[in-house]
């Protein structure tokens, strides 16, 4: 599905938007993450998801590094961070949607990892050196992200009567922000053509298959068609994206010079 | 809630190491979550290899009331130490 959106940019700029949706998602998504640390159900839990948060940041440090490169105005990627307003960010809607329950965040965390992963797989084969080496890196840690928030969505949904209920409950909220990540638009589409990029379709026939084989064996009911909502990859967010960076880019808007 | 996950013990053989070793204990619900909570509290500093998790509860242990049977007689036996003899000088590795 073509949506509008890049089709007036130059080369170079579709190249900086589709790295920054790719920094913007890894970099939202373990921003979000990190607010477990110091509340998690249990101690196992806590290291679990701040290493998963941390292998995002990491990877969203290469990726705003790279889109800064390309860029060539001599942004790098903490200034991309935290210096840019929310509708500068190009993440998709659903990993800023807020953590809610444990249910909530591994849900969310399962449909943007069985995204991730095929993305990531074909970037890892990508026509561009740069591209190839982040997303080889990055493929290692995702394939493992993917694995425990599979295991996590299978043993809450097909766990006590409570468990399934909250799961189902995650997935019912949380499944009209999927079909975004899917949806190419002509940035997209111009990545894939300059060889970049990834194509959305067999990502899409991937996430698909992965979803449905793990939700069957949680004994959970996927939601049905529905109204899927997008703008995020355009930089049209959710009420959540502008508190996340109000507490994300506090300290360096207020202290410019801070150093560790 | 973590009072109803079973308690497992967790060995890692490190990369340059032989053997694995006992370096703590976690919480899981089953098996397969035990390897991944392992692998993301005690590797997290490339630490591992190869990661061994043994339920707690199926962990069999001497007594330590039986210390005086089990482990003094060995004490006055110095000969079963392998140090009576000389190592012949060529000998490089032992």
């Amino acid at each position: 599905m073509a949506v509008t959106g890049g089709a007036a940019m130059s080369d170079a700029s579709k190249q900086f938007e589709y790295l920054l949706r790719l920094g913007d998602n890894a970099l939202v998504l373990g921003q979000r993450l990190s607010a477990w640390v110091g509340h998690a159900p249990v101690l196992e839990e806590e290291m679990a998801t701040a290493n998963v948060a941390l292998d995002l940041i990491g990877q969203a440090k290469s990726w705003l590094d790279l889109a800064g490169q390309v860029e060539g105005e001599g942004r790098d990627a903490d200034w991309l961070a935290y210096h840019r307003d929310a509708w500068d960010y190009r993440n998709a809607l659903l990993v800023e949607q807020p953590n809610g329950d444990y249910a909530m965040t591994i849900m969310r965390q399962f449909l943007f990892d069985a995204f991730h992963l095929p993305l990531l797989e074909q970037l890892a084969a990508s026509g561009d050196e740069r591209v190839r080496d982040i997303a080889a890196k990055s493929v290692k840690e995702v394939r493992y992200h993917l694995r425990r928030s599979s295991e996590w969505v299978i043993r809450l949904g097909d766990g006590t009567e409570e468990s399934h209920r909250r799961t189902q409950a995650a997935l019912d909220e949380l499944w009209r922000f999927t079909g975004e990540l899917m949806a190419a638009d002509a940035v997209d589409q111009a990545m894939v053509e300059q060889g970049l990029g990834a194509d959305l379709e067999p990502v899409a026939d991937a996430w698909r298959q992965r979803v449905d084989q793990v939700l069957e064996a949680a004994t959970l009911e996927r939601p049905g068609e529905q109204w899927m909502q997008q703008g995020g990859k355009q930089g049209r967010h959710s009420e959540h994206l502008g508190y996340i960076l109000a507490e994300m880019q506090f300290l360096p808007r207020a202290y410019p010079d801070a150093r560790w | 809630m973590s009072r109803d996950w079973p308690l497992w013990e967790v060995f890692i053989r490190s990369k340059h190491g032989l053997s694995h070793k006992h370096v703590g204990s976690i919480h899981a619900t089953d098996a397969e979550m035990a390897i991944n909570n392992a692998r993301d509290v005690y590797t997290r500093r490339n630490e591992g290899a190869s990661i061994w998790v043994v339920r707690a509860a199926d962990i069999v242990s001497s007594a330590p009331g039986d210390k005086e049977i089990l482990f003094d007689p060995s004490e006055d036996k110095i000969y079963r130490h392998p140090t009576f003899y000389e190592v012949p000088d060529e000998v490089e590795n032992l």
